[in-house]
């Protein structure tokens, strides 16, 4: 629908965090480097609290980084001398425990987006939004309140209201961490066929390793804080992808692969006992 | 609300007259007439019934209802008295005035101070010295600052709704959930977006609270005020009464400021509920389960 759609490659090089509230000096990404293809499916996969938010935090420009670099579609958001990246509809954020306005319909919270950025009128907008929700089987409640539907529901009008602006590039941030399996397994096939709808490059963060072999063409496991990235595997799953997968051989293979790697990692978080951040 | 398939198979009539019975049928409503039957009881048999030590010297229910209701009351103010109503004419307009003064300026200062760290540094220590000042140790400012009787009580009533609405708004601010702020940033946001589509709606239950109480303490100050100064109203009417011992007045006056209070924070629930659509539907379903 837009030409911006066709790019979104990310490229993160070195990128160090230092956090220093009250010289507390708590190092949370330490020479970090990934590189993300135009319309790969790229999983961020750590032990909770290990600082997979604060890259993705860096990425979005909700704070600033210390050293190293990240660029979109080489252009560049920020670097060691301008730390903190311009927060903007290129790279849309679906957040952990979900953000959707509470006091907009579902269809007003979609249609936010392109009536703020005057990219659309008030009523191309919600007319826009309205086929959207009605895609992504949202149509029916598309006039209630985020508070009146499942959460299921709000986390997929969440995706739509991403969507809807054209990113470049999805940042989801453990959407469905609070979801219990059965729906988690609905979210994800949802989210895969939203994604042969509208490829886009997305970058999700998760401590579950089964969501993330299942969902990801490639998963990038991360060391606990300071985080770096320890290993990346590619998933060569073939797509589509449904609930079948997850019992077929290969899928076993790479799970035992992926945890032999992460369970290092978690019992070191554990053992350095670091609260995780809600 | 959002079971169609039950309420279309009843008729318009047979749902008003469902939703009425469910009204008569709620526990909380009849325990509600029984505790005011009990407190009129104890009222009853303390003062006209046993007149026990302390309740003897004062009017009790009967002789009151017998005053209020009388169309040639003993002390000239009953519910059949045209200066009944002037009274409570005077005092409800000084409210009236008071509040929408109150929230006009409260409620936007606060949005302001919860929006912008640089307002909030200048302000924020001037109110919170001159909100502990009682409003009652106002009076003689207001007295010199404005002349005549209505404005100084006016400006009285206004002062303690005033720090109310304004602190209840900036914390209403300053409870909104910081993702949405950074999803509204991530959505392509101006300021002024970030302030009418995320800072006033996510601050208005605040807001809200803030004027249930500011209602309370607003009539709290006007009759101290009244008191002070003034020839109408209804603070006027219970000093005046004092003075020329018609006890029964007192009370009829005090229950007259209990039904208007309770009538007027009733207005303001009403209006939040019509404003916070997205709140009352959200909290019914959470009921349901």
């Amino acid at each position: 629908m837009n030409s911006a759609q066709a790019g979104g490659s990310l490229s993160i090089r070195n990128v160090s965090k230092i956090y220093d509230p009250e010289g507390a000096n708590i190092k949370a990404l330490h020479d970090c480097s990934i590189d993300i293809a135009a319309g790969e499916i790229c999983m961020i996969l750590g032990p909770s609290g290990c600082g997979k938010t604060t890259l993705l935090n860096a990425v979005a420009g909700f704070h600033g980084i210390s050293s190293g670099e990240i660029r979109l579609d080489g252009t560049l958001l920020c670097n060691t001398a301008k730390p903190q990246a311009q927060q903007g509809p290129d790279r849309m954020v679906v957040f952990q425990n979900g953000a959707l306005f509470p006091w907009k319909t579902l269809l007003n919270n979609v249609a936010y987006g392109p009536i703020v950025q005057q990219r659309l009128s008030p009523k191309e907008a919600r007319a826009k939004a309205l086929d959207m929700l009605g895609e992504a089987g949202l149509a029916d409640v598309a006039h209630k309140y985020p508070g009146e539907v499942s959460s299921g529901m709000a986390r997929r009008a969440e995706i739509v209201r991403a969507l809807i602006n054209d990113p470049k590039i999805l940042l989801l941030d453990e959407p469905y961490r609070a979801m219990d399996a059965l729906t988690k397994a609905i979210m994800h096939e949802n989210l895969l066929r939203i994604y042969d709808l509208k490829p886009v490059t997305i970058f999700f963060i998760t401590h579950d390793l089964e969501e993330a072999i299942f969902l990801g063409q490639r998963v990038v496991i991360m060391t606990t804080r300071p985080a770096t990235t320890k290993e990346i595997i590619e998933i060569d799953l073939p797509y589509p992808r449904d609930h079948r997968v997850l019992s077929s051989e290969a899928f076993r293979l790479l799970v035992t692969q992926v945890k032999a790697s992460v369970h290092a990692e978690a019992k070191k978080a554990f053992a350095a006992g670091e609260k995780e951040r809600a | 609300m959002s079971e169609p398939a039950t309420i279309s198979s009843f008729s318009l009539v047979r749902l008003l007259w469902f939703r009425t019975l469910l009204i008569f049928k709620n526990p909380s409503l009849h325990l509600g007439i029984l505790g005011i039957f009990g407190f009129l009881l104890f009222y009853y048999l303390s003062t006209e019934a046993w007149e026990l030590p302390r309740f003897e010297k004062l009017p009790g229910p009967v002789a009151v209802l017998k005053e209020w209701f009388s169309p040639d009351p003993m002390w000239g103010i009953s519910l059949y008295t045209p200066d009944y109503y002037l009274h409570v004419w005077a005092s409800v307009r000084r409210v009236g005035i008071a509040l929408l003064i109150a929230t006009g300026l409260g409620v936007p200062l606060g949005l302001l101070m919860g929006w912008s760290k640089v307002f909030k540094d200048y302000t924020f220590p001037i109110l919170e010295i001159l909100r502990p000042i009682p409003v009652l140790a106002w009076v003689p400012i207001a007295i010199l600052m404005f002349s005549g009787t209505e404005t100084p009580v006016i400006f009285l009533a206004t002062l303690a709704s005033f720090y109310v609405t304004v602190l209840n708004t900036l914390l209403g601010v300053e409870s909104i959930n910081p993702a949405y702020l950074r999803a509204a940033a991530c959505l392509g946001s101006k300021r002024r977006h970030l302030f009418w589509h995320v800072i006033l709606p996510g601050a208005l239950p605040f807001i809200f609270t803030g004027l249930q109480i500011s209602v309370g303490v607003s009539w709290f100050s006007l009759v101290a005020a009244e008191m002070v100064s003034g020839q109408y109203g209804l603070g006027y009417l219970v000093l005046n009464s004092y003075t020329s011992v018609t006890y029964e007045t007192i009370v009829i006056v005090m229950v007259t400021l209990g039904i208007i209070g309770y009538a007027n924070s009733a207005l303001v629930r009403l209006l939040g509920r019509q404003l916070m659509q997205w709140r009352v539907r959200a909290l019914a379903r959470e009921k349901r389960g």
